[in-house]
Formats: C-alpha cells, sequence, structure tokens
C-alpha cells in the first residue's frame, strides 16, 4: 500500500541528511535529531559573529587596509577610463560641425581631465607626432593630436585598473585563505578537546556539515561576497559623484529609478525564497528516498516491492516537478526584470538626453557616458542584494562553528592530578552511581573490584548499562556519586592522559583509519618495532589473513577499511590493543563478527597477555565470557548476580536462564 | 542523444518557446545601441529635436517591455521543459533501477546509483535550464553583436578579428592550467573531510589511546596541504578577470583610435555612414560581443561537467538487465510445494574468473524440511541461497523447485513464494506496521502481530509507547540490532512463504529467543521449507538436515549426530562451541 504525499514528506523529509547517532549499548540514543543543515538559517546574534570573525581577519588589518586602497583606485581608475570618451566623442563632434557649448563642460572633472590632455598633447609632440602621422588636414591633425593624447592617458588609466584589480585579489586570497585555514585547524582543535558526550549527541553528518558546508560558506563570503559588496558601494558612490557633476537631471532620472529597483528586487527575492525552500524540502525528500530504497534495492526485489516503491516516488517526484517549477520560475525572472527595468532606466535618459542636447544644454559625449553610467548604476544595485543572502549564510555558518567552539571541552585534570607510569590495574568501583540525563540512572550503586591477571565479564540486555561501564573507568563520562580507583588512587585525580594510556580498548564498532595496516596497527603505540607489530597481529590471529593482503602489512587501508570483512576489522582492532602495554584491557563485543573458530584462536594468542593484565569483557555470546574469574549479570544498571561460569550455573538464577536458554537477552 | 529526445518530446513546445523568447531579448539588446546612435548622430548633425527624442525613447522603452516579456517568457518556458525533462528522468531512472537485478546492482554500487539518481539528474537539469536560457542568448548576442559591428564598419571591425582569438587563448591557457589545479584541490578536500570523519567516528579510539595531538597535527597537515592548493587554485583563477578586462580595454582603445581617424576621413570626403554616433555604438558592441564570449566559454566549462553527469545517468539507463522473465513462460505458475533440488549447480561472481564461488552443488530438499547451512566464512553459502528465488543465476547446473526450472516461474511468483531474510538486513523509514506489511499489505492486523510473535518481536514492539505506529528511522536507527533481526524475520514471515531462507539473521539474537524463533517456525511453518545459514551449531542442531560447505563446495550433508560422527569439518566447528570448559 503505497503511502500518501503527506506521509512521506513526514518521514522523508529531515532523513536526507548523513550520520546517525552511533552508540554502544546503554547511551543515550538519538539525542538532537533534527539539526537542519546546509545553507540558509539567519543568524541570531550578527553583532558578536562578525566581532568573533573579524577577529580572524583581523591579523591582516594591514592587508584589509591595502585591499580596499586598491578597490577604491580601481573604481576611481575605471570611472576616469570610462570618462575619456567624453573628451573624444566630443573633439569628433566639433569636427563634424557640432557646436558644444562651453557651459556644458564646466564640470571640474571634466575640466581637470582636459587640462592634463592639453597639457600632454603639448609636452609629447614628437611621439603623439609619429603616432598620427601626417596623413591628415591641419584641423584634422589638431582633433587627432588630442585624441591621441587622451588615448595615451587612457592606457595608463587602464594598466592601473588592471593592476589595482589583480593586486587587491591576490591579496584578498591570503587573507582568506590563511583565515580559513585557522578557522578550521581552530575549530579540529577544539573538537580533540570536547568530551565524548558531544559526540554522543550530535551526529556525524552534523560536525561534519560545519567542516565542510559552512566553512565553505565562510570562505565563499571572504573571497567573494564581502570585496564584491565593499566594491559595489564605492563604486556607487563613486558612479553618483561622476554622474552629479555632469548633468543633475539626468542623474535625478536615474536616482528616481533606484526604488524600483530596491523594492522590486526585494519583492522577488522574496518570492522566490519562499518557492525555493518549498522546492528544497521536496528535492530533500525526494533525494531521501532514493538514497533509502537504493540502499535497499535487495530487500525491495526479495518482497516484490517495486511496484509500490516506483507509486511512492511517483508521488515525491510530482511533488518535486511541481514545487520545482515555481521556484525555477521565480528564481529565473529576477535577472530578466532587473536587468530590463534598468534598460527603461536608460532609455528614459538617453531619450531626455536628446532633449537636453536639442536645448543646447548637454553635450553628445556626456549622453555617451550617462548610457554608461545608467548601466553601471543599476549593476551594483543587483550584486548587493544578490550577495547579502550569501553573507546571511555565512554568518549562520559562522555562528554554527562558534558554538561548537565554545561549547565546553573536558573538564581539566584537577590541581594535583598524577602521572600513573607504573600502573598495576587494581581496579575498584564502589557505589558507582550514573547517568547520561540526570533524570535516567543507568548505573546504581555499582560496586566491584579486579585484581591485575584477572579477566571480569559483563552479561546482560541492551541498556543494562554493560558499554557504561567502560565508558566511566576511562572517563568518557564523569560518575556522579561513588568513587572509582586504580590501585587505590582515585581516577578523578590522575591525570586523563595518563590514565587513558593505561587502558587499551577494543570496542564494538571501531573504525579503521586511511593508512597501511601497519599503521593502523600502530596507532597505539607509535614507537612499536616492526616485529612487535607483527607479534600483536599473530597474537590477534590477523597475520594470516593480513599476508594474504595484496601488499600485505603496507597494504593502504582506505573508506574504514572497506576491503575487509567486519570480522577482520575486528581483527586489527584486537592487534592494535595487543600490542598496547597497558595494564587494562577492555573488550567492548571485540569479537562478535569472528566466527567461533577464529574467536578461539584469538583467546589461546591472548591467554598470555592477559595473565598479567585487568580485562574487563562485554560480550553478547556466553561463550565469549565462560572462562572469566567472574561474571557480572548486569539488569536495569544493578549487578544482580555474580560469580564463576561454574558457580552461577549452580546459583540456577538469570545467567542459568540465559545459558539454558529459558530467558532471552534483549 | 536520440535516446535523451524522448524526455524532450512531451514538452517540445516549451523547449522551442523557451529559446524563442529568448531570442526576442537577444534582438531587443542588439538594437538599444542603434538608438544611442540615432540620438547622437541627430544632435551631431542638429537634425534632433524634441519629438524625435521622444520618440526614439520610446522606441526604446517598447523594446526594453518586449525584452522583459521575452526573458520573463524564457524563464516560465525554460522552468517548465527543464523542470519536466528532470522530473521525467528521474521517474524513469527509479523505474530502471527498480528492475535491476542483484548482479546489475553490485556493478554500479548503491552508493554511486544513489549519486547518478540525485546529484546527477540535478547536474543535468540545471544544465539542461541554462541551455534554454543561454543557448542562444550568449552565442545570439555575440553573432548579432558581430553581425552590427561589421555592418556598421567592416574595416574596424578587423580590430575585434585580432584581439578575440588571442583572448580566447588567453582565457584557454588559464583554465587549462587550473583544471589541475582544481582537481588536486578536490583530492585535498576529499583527505581533509576524510580526516575529520575518520577522527569524528573514531573519537573514542582516539581518546583513548590519546592522540588528541597526533590528530591535531595530522589535521594541520592536512589542511595546510589544502591551503595550498586552494591557494595555487586561486592565484590562477584571478587572472582571469585582469585578463578579459586588458582585452576589453586593449580592443576599446584601438577601436577608439581607429575609429576616430575613420570618423574624420568619412567627414573629410563626405561619406556619412559612420560618424560619431556609429563609433559610440561600435564602442558598445565590443563590450557586449566580449562579454557574451566570456559567458559562452563559461557555458562550454559549465557543460563539460553536465555531460559527464550526462553519461553517468546514460549507463543507468542502458544498463542489460540481465535476469528476468524469460518469453513464453507460464506467468499464471506459483510455487504449491516447496520442493527444492540443485543439480550439477557451479556459479561465478565474475564471468571470467578461475576461482568458481560455487561448484559441482547437488542437492535436494524436501518440502517441509528444514534444512541448516553451515560452513566459515566466504564459503559461498550466502550464494547458493540467493539462487533459489534468482537473486543471481547459476552458470552451470539447473534449480528446480517443484521439479520445475525455478526460470520457467515468473519472477514475481518465484520471490512470491519464496521469503528470505538477508544478511544484510534493511528496514524502511515508516511505523513498524508499515515495514512489517511490505510482506503482505492485505494482512489483518491480528495476522501481523502473529507474525511478530513467531518472530518474537511482539513483546518489545508492544513496548514501545506507539506500538506497531513507532516510527522508524532510516534503516531502523532507533532499535537494537537484535530487534531489528527480529523485524526483518517478522516480515518475511507476514508472507506466509512456501519457501523461507534465513541468512545468518539472527546473529544478534540471543540463543534462549533463537531457540523461540526455531519452535514457533515448526509450528507455525509446519508445511513450508526452511533453510537456515547459521554460524553456531545450536541454530541448526535440530534441523532435519544440516549441510556442511567449504570453498564453494558441499563436504557434508546429513543430521547433527551423523556430521558429528563422520564430519571433521563440522566436529571442529563443534568443538570451538562447545568445549570450553577446560578454558578457564
Amino acid at each position: 500500500m503505497a503511502r500518501s504525499l503527506e506521509t512521506l514528506q513526514k518521514q522523508y523529509h529531515s532523513t536526507h541528511k548523513p550520520g546517525a547517532p552511533q552508540m554502544g549499548g546503554g547511551g543515550p540514543r538519538g539525542g538532537r535529531g533534527g539539526g537542519q543543515r546546509g545553507m540558509g538559517g539567519k543568524p541570531k546574534n550578527m553583532k558578536k559573529t562578525v566581532g568573533r570573525l573579524l577577529r580572524y581577519v583581523g591579523k591582516y588589518k594591514a592587508l584589509l587596509f591595502v585591499v580596499l586602497i586598491f578597490m577604491m583606485l580601481n573604481t576611481v581608475a575605471s570611472l576616469v577610463g570610462g570618462y575619456m570618451t567624453r573628451p573624444i566623442i566630443n573633439q569628433l563632434s566639433e569636427y563634424v560641425g557640432l557646436e558644444v557649448d562651453r557651459e556644458t563642460l564646466s564640470s571640474p572633472i571634466y575640466q581637470a581631465l582636459d587640462t592634463a590632455i592639453r597639457a600632454l598633447k603639448d609636452s609629447a609632440v614628437g611621439f603623439i607626432g609619429g603616432m598620427v602621422g601626417d596623413g591628415f588636414n591641419e584641423k584634422a591633425t589638431a582633433v587627432m593630436f588630442y585624441i591621441a593624447a587622451t588615448i595615451m592617458i587612457l592606457v595608463c588609466i587602464y594598466a592601473f585598473t588592471i593592476l589595482t584589480n589583480y593586486l587587491q585579489a591576490r591579496v584578498m586570497v591570503t587573507i582568506s585563505q590563511n583565515s580559513i585555514e585557522k578557522i578550521r585547524n581552530d575549530l579540529f582543535t577544539k573538537l580533540q578537546k570536547l568530551p565524548v558526550r558531544f559526540f554522543d549527541t550530535h551526529p556525524t553528518g552534523e560536525v561534519m556539515s560545519r567542516f565542510t558546508n559552512d566553512v565553505d560558506n565562510i570562505d565563499v563570503m571572504l573571497n567573494n561576497s564581502l570585496t564584491s559588496i565593499v566594491s559595489g558601494v564605492i563604486s556607487l558612490v563613486g558612479t553618483f559623484v561622476f554622474m552629479v557633476t555632469t548633468n543633475i537631471w539626468l542623474t535625478l532620472i536615474t536616482v528616481v529609478f533606484v526604488p524600483f529597483f530596491a523594492i522590486g528586487g526585494a519583492k522577488i527575492a522574496g518570492a522566490s525564497r519562499k518557492y525555493y525552500s518549498g522546492q528544497q524540502a521536496a528535492l530533500g525528500a525526494a533525494n531521501g528516498y532514493v538514497e533509502e530504497t537504493v540502499t535497499g534495492q535487495k530487500v525491495v526485489k526479495v518482497f516484490n516491492h517495486e511496484s509500490t516503491c516506483c507509486e511512492e516516488f511517483e508521488t515525491l517526484n510530482e511533488d518535486l516537478r511541481d514545487k520545482q517549477m515555481k521556484a525555477q520560475f521565480y528564481g529565473g525572472i529576477m535577472g530578466p526584470i532587473m536587468h530590463n527595468t534598468s534598460m527603461i532606466s536608460y532609455s528614459v535618459t538617453i531619450g531626455v538626453g536628446g532633449i537636453l542636447m536639442v536645448m543646447g544644454r548637454l553635450d553628445p559625449g556626456a549622453l555617451q557616458l550617462f548610457a554608461q553610467y545608467s548601466k553601471q548604476f543599476s549593476m551594483p544595485i543587483n550584486n548587493i542584494s544578490q550577495q547579502t543572502a550569501a553573507i546571511f549564510s555565512a554568518l549562520a555558518g559562522a555562528e554554527r562553528v562558534f558554538a561548537v567552539m565554545d561549547e565546553a571541552p573536558e573538564t581539566p585534570d584537577g590541581e594535583g592530578a598524577i602521572d600513573m607510569p607504573d600502573m598495576k590495574g587494581d581496579v575498584v568501583f564502589e557505589n558507582v552511581t550514573f547517568g547520561y540525563n540526570p533524570d535516567k540512572v543507568i548505573l546504581k550503586n555499582l560496586t566491584l573490584y579486579a585484581h591485575p591477571g584477572q579477566k571480569i565479564a559483563f552479561v546482560g540486555s541492551t541498556g543494562a548499562g554493560k558499554t557504561t561501564v567502560t565508558n566511566l573507568l576511562s572517563r568518557f563520562y564523569d560518575i556522579e556519586s561513588g568513587t572509582i580507583t586504580i590501585d587505590g588512587v582515585n581516577i578523578k585525580d590522575i591525570k586523563r592522559d595518563s590514565l587513558r594510556s593505561n587502558i587499551a580498548m577494543v570496542l564494538q564498532d571501531t573504525h579503521l583509519f586511511t593508512g597501511t595496516v601497519m599503521e593502523n596497527i600502530r596507532y597505539g603505540r607509535p614507537d612499536a618495532t616492526d616485529d612487535e607489530v607483527v607479534q600483536a597481529a599473530k597474537t590477534a590471529s590477523a597475520h594470516s589473513f593480513i599476508m594474504r593482503l595484496e601488499n600485505g602489512y603496507d597494504t593502504m587501508l582506505e573508506g574504514d577499511g572497506a576491503n575487509l570483512s567486519q570480522g577482520q576489522r575486528q581483527l586489527l582492532n584486537i592487534a592494535r590493543a595487543a600490542l598496547s602495554k597497558a595494564p587494562i584491557l577492555v573488550l567492548d563485543e571485540a569479537t562478535s563478527s569472528v566466527d567461533t573458530r577464529t574467536e578461539r584462536h584469538i583467546e589461546h594468542g591472548m591467554d598470555r597477555l592477559m595473565a598479567t593484565r585487568t580485562t574487563f569483557v562485554i560480550a553478547h555470546r556466553l561463550s565469549t565470557v565462560r572462562n572469566s574469574n567472574a561474571i557480572m549479570v548486569l539488569e536495569q544498571g544493578e549487578i544482580i548476580e555474580r560469580g564463576t561460569h561454574e558457580q552461577l550455573l549452580e546459583m540456577k538464577g538469570r545467567y542459568y536462564e540465559l545459558y539454558t536458554g529459558k530467558r532471552e537477552l534483549d | 542523444m536520440k535516446k535523451w529526445m524522448k524526455y524532450v518530446k512531451p514538452y517540445l513546445l516549451y523547449f522551442i518557446l523557451g529559446p524563442l523568447c529568448m531570442i526576442i531579448e537577444v534582438i531587443g539588446e542588439v538594437l538599444m545601441p542603434l538608438y544611442l546612435a540615432e540620438v547622437i548622430n541627430g544632435a551631431v548633425y542638429g537634425t534632433l529635436t524634441t519629438e524625435s527624442s521622444l520618440w526614439a525613447m520610446v522606441k526604446m522603452i517598447g523594446t526594453a517591455i518586449m525584452m522583459m516579456i521575452g526573458g520573463v517568457g524564457g524563464s516560465y518556458f525554460g522552468a517548465k521543459a527543464s523542470v519536466n525533462f528532470a522530473a521525467d528522468l528521474r521517474a524513469d531512472l527509479f523505474r530502471k533501477v527498480q528492475t535491476y537485478s542483484f548482479a546489475n546492482i553490485d556493478k554500479f554500487s548503491t552508493g554511486s546509483l544513489v549519486t547518478r539518481l540525485t546529484n546527477d539528474v540535478t547536474q543535468l537539469q540545471n544544465f539542461v535550464n541554462m541551455m534554454l536560457r543561454m543557448m542562444l542568448r550568449s552565442p545570439g548576442m555575440l553573432i548579432g553583436g558581430v553581425i552590427m559591428a561589421i555592418k556598421l564598419s567592416p574595416s574596424l571591425s578587423i580590430v575585434m578579428a585580432v584581439t578575440i582569438p588571442l583572448l580566447l587563448l588567453a582565457i584557454t591557457f588559464i583554465i587549462a592550467r587550473g583544471m589541475p589545479r582544481f582537481s588536486k584541490m578536490q583530492t585535498k578536500i576529499d583527505t581533509l573531510n576524510s580526516t575529520v570523519q575518520e577522527n569524528i567516528t573514531n573519537v573514542r579510539v582516539v581518546k583513548s589511546f590519546v592522540r588528541e595531538d597526533f590528530e591535531t597535527e595530522k589535521f594541520g597537515k592536512a589542511n595546510s596541504e589544502l591551503k595550498g592548493a586552494g591557494m595555487s587554485a586561486m592565484k590562477n583563477m584571478i587572472f582571469m578577470q585582469p585578463v578579459q578586462t586588458f582585452f576589453m580595454y586593449i580592443t576599446t582603445g584601438l577601436v577608439i583610435w581607429f575609429g576616430s581617424q575613420l570618423v574624420i576621413n568619412n567627414y573629410d570626403a563626405g561619406i556619412t555612414n559612420f560618424s560619431v554616433g556609429e563609433l559610440s555604438s561600435f564602442i558598445n558592441y565590443v563590450s557586449q560581443i566580449l562579454f557574451s564570449l566570456m559567458m559562452v566559454t563559461m557555458m562550454l566549462m559549465i557543460s563539460s561537467r553536465a555531460l559527464a553527469s550526462a553519461k553517468r545517468i546514460r549507463e543507468v539507463l542502458d544498463e542489460d538487465i540481465d535476469i528476468k522473465d524469460a518469453d513464453g513462460i507460464d506467468t499464471d505458475a506459483k510455487i504449491e510445494g516447496g520442493k527444492i533440488e540443485f543439480r550439477g549447480v557451479a556459479y561465478r561472481y565474475y564471468k571470467n574468473s578461475a576461482e568458481p564461488v560455487l561448484s559441482d552443488i547437488n542437492l535436494t530438499i524436501e518440502a517441509g524440511q528444514t534444512v541448516g547451512i553451515i560452513g566459515s566464512t566466504g564459503c559461498g553459502k550466502t550464494t547458493l541461497v540467493s539462487l533459489i528465488p534468482r537473486l543471481y543465476d547459476a552458470d552451470e547446473g539447473e534449480i528446480l523447485i517443484d521439479g520445475k526450472n525455478v526460470k520457467d516461474y515468473s519472477l514475481y511468483h518465484l520471490r512470491e513464494g519464496v521469503g528470505m531474510v538477508l544478511q544484510k538486513n534493511v528496514l524502511f523509514s515508516g511505523t513498524i506496521e508499515d515495514n512489517l506489511r511490505w510482506g503482505n499489505e492485505n494482512a489483518t492486523d491480528e495476522e501481523m502481530m502473529a507474525a511478530a510473535e513467531s518472530a518474537q518481536a511482539d513483546k518489545f514492539v508492544k513496548n514501545f509507547t506507539n506500538g506497531y505506529q513507532t516510527e522508524l528511522g532510516q534503516g531502523g536507527v532507533n532499535v537494537s540490532g537484535g530487534q531489528k533481526q527480529r523485524l526483518c524475520i517478522a516480515r518475511a514471515l507476514l508472507k506466509n512463504p512456501k519457501i523461507i531462507i534465513l541468512d545468518d539473521s539472527t546473529s544478534a539474537v540471543d540463543t534462549a529467543t533463537e531457540a523461540q524463533i526455531r519452535k514457533a517456525f515448526s509450528n507455525e511453518l509446519a508445511a513450508s521449507t526452511k533453510i537456515i545459514i547459521a554460524q553456531r551449531i545450536s541454530s541448526v542442531k535440530d534441523a532435519d538436515m544440516i549441510v556442511v560447505m567449504d570453498d564453494g563446495r558441499i563436504t557434508g550433508v546429513g543430521t547433527h549426530d551423523s556430521l558429528l560422527s563422520s564430519n571433521t569439518e563440522y566436529q571442529e566447528i563443534y568443538n570451538s562451541q562447545i568445549s570450553g570448559k577446560a578454558g578457564a
């Protein structure tokens, strides 16, 4: 039965985002689910965010100032460059018989340029004479001399424009790339200091998107938006000044059209934004559906479910078609409407300019200039309105990045925290009570001890608190009441790094790092020799399969060891722990994907290792824990039975029921 | 190209009207500078009046309004054409993938299929939309500009004939220089991202081995490499604008210089076809031509990316489906009994590989029997059972159900008759009920709950606040591994199949629960053939028949007791799981 559009949208709207919370048993599942990612979102505290961003860029104050200077020079230069056509057109017009009223040329800019041109013309007679040659009559030669001088100035201005344009971009690249590098580094460094709780409550995809989307948006802002807005404003002001000094009436016409741009632009942008987010939601739902269905394609086939899937997809696709049509249309009309509004302004300028010329109040050069300016004037307005959206989403991204940087780090080591280089591994839990959320207790008054050479096992349902015990031991989470001591020292009084380097862990969903097999095994002890690595691999029964890999220990593992089976990955993780000299060993479902025969082999290898260590084992398979010194049966955060395998069987309690199959584990 | 027409044809009108509207805009764009020339010339020659100025203005406003209508129309038809094109394409792709066999899916990998159905389609859609709106616009403005320039003054146009090729050369050089830099930057981005990703997913490992500093250093290196690559790419790209401006200015300067001479000489010779007004419009055309040229090169760059997407989409659509209903089969034939026979079956995963995954398989399973299959990882257990519902086809030999070759059943009825719980279990977004009803959408609530009960899922589902209406996140993230497996079994049970196959589907379920599931199987599904692949001896111990496999071959068939006394492989597995009391 195909589901309705409404249901589908509800179920798939928010699913199209990578990364789901990954947790061992008993952890806080899910956490906050709905972290919307991607563009958009309005920054909440703009002033503060901008301030912090500026601090990153602020290191380059001097360079920023240089960029600003270049921008201004560039804008002025290109305005002047454009202005140069006016005297040229006027000269030519006069040559072909038009009387230009000197009154209209009284603008100081025109006068200054005219003086400069004439001065150059008179001082560089030889050079200009060579340019012009002697093919013209006297009057024409004079005009050509004037034009040649103008072009010489123009060439200088053009060269200057190009140079400043390049330099400004070049300096900005340095500023933005360095600032972005610093932001990324700060973010990552901070990430290393965050407690495990942060990662348990934030899906990987969400944290990743801080590095990808959000930082990228900031990058785009620094590289493009910021410069184009600043230079837009400068050129707007500059153009306005040049216009006013040239002709006040034509300037007024251009200005009258500004509100049309501003209001029209905002209206269309508003509508298109609304439809755009509708389209994104529909696209997200359709893509989410595709992702899930295609990923589960084999199940779809086994259940002959293809036609229902097609039907449901069709529903989502039709909705997408509808929404996309509107979004694309409104997105598409922005350009033509704005552009052609500016064309209307251009038309009016030229019409009125014509009348002014008839009245002798305007020279043809000025009209040509205004034709150019009225186009130029609308461009920065368009640009600025387009870039504000990008700036807002960059600021929203920056705010999310800073939010991560503001997360509380792991509590620092206390004043008198000590190093314990020669830890023996005598572990005692005393009346330990803990919950991931204050309102939900996971472990209640847990008391246990473990001596070096002992193997302590935990058995119990999902959520009983098995993994929590190891989370507390390594201080991934801190306990609320009770004490945990090692060799008689409270673990809160041991430096966190020292504590953790004394515990080797093999975890259930451990992933591998990009690098060779050798590097992966050596991860826990960088100074281990190659021989030691091989020895550890043999202990973990990983040696034989490693030797069968393409390049043995030098085989590159990529994409989380995609070419290895889950069981093989577990063997590598065990090898990694076997290499470690830590006196405490934690095996959390370490062999769940390894077949029982191989598991036996590992056990033989590990026996020697465990002889001198304190080992904690968590396993689903009872055969895995059978030979432990003590087995703890956990239920709802409490140890309900403890003892050796034989003792527990004799007790005929919960363990016995589990072992004989009278009771189930969840 | 012909194959794409399928998606164009229904919307041909839009595909034609869109560009047509754009032509209106182009024509306006090309005409505009002429009006300016008219006014300036009028002023220069003293023929300009207030009326003629106003008339020029009216013509220009009229043109601008036409252009606006053209632009909006072009956007409307362009959106209609490209959106419909993409929607049809997307639907077709999805339908095509639904017909894929397992081998087809394996060939592409699901990740790549997802990208092709999502990103690639979007890429192509954007391309079509852009093409419809730009295809005629930029080249049109380019050609229109060139025509007008030549019409105004052929001799002056020679300037552009020289500068344009040089500009193209420069742009090509910058792009050619930039491509490898950008792809290097992309590689660095990927490295950085995977460093972060690994660090986050492995946070417990990093912390427990106290490698935070090492990780920070590793990231710092990746980050600074990315910065270096980014800088090198950007340093190249920032030449683009200055170079474009350079050629624009050079051309303008030359046009002014030679144009002025032309104006003077023409005047002296009494020729009136190129004067100040024409020079002014010529300058406008120069910027128009160069600007359009830039747009055209940009379009070509985007096109090359879209073409890559188009190719990837084509591959999905053109893929040959290797398993489908043969012609002339009896489409009504259903599985009534459940007797399965393998006769001399062999299978190779890669058709040219020397080592077969399965070879020399001969096996008969009677209807209603319970059969266990056991053997080490990679020995071909999964492949063997996959051949029954034709998830793959055998390369040699044949498989018969109730004496009839599986290829003589329709795929629909074959798979209706075979329920299979895959090793890689997947649940879908939706409620638990939605998921269970995949097995049989017409089942009553009682039937559904009965299936859940048999799979030992009813109890925990009822413990959820919303019971069967509990929403499962994508892939069933909010249930535990064991619960997920039991829901998957319930889903298959609801089908009430004649043959049910469990492929290592109880690995996360504890022994006791598993025993209950097995018990429910023999009670509720007494008449069905049950095939169970397992790692634990206890899972298959009570089966009517146990098949031991090694390296793609069957090495033993018998009951638990007979195998225990005769089959060394079985003994080994048994010992690894049972003995162990001595270990402590």
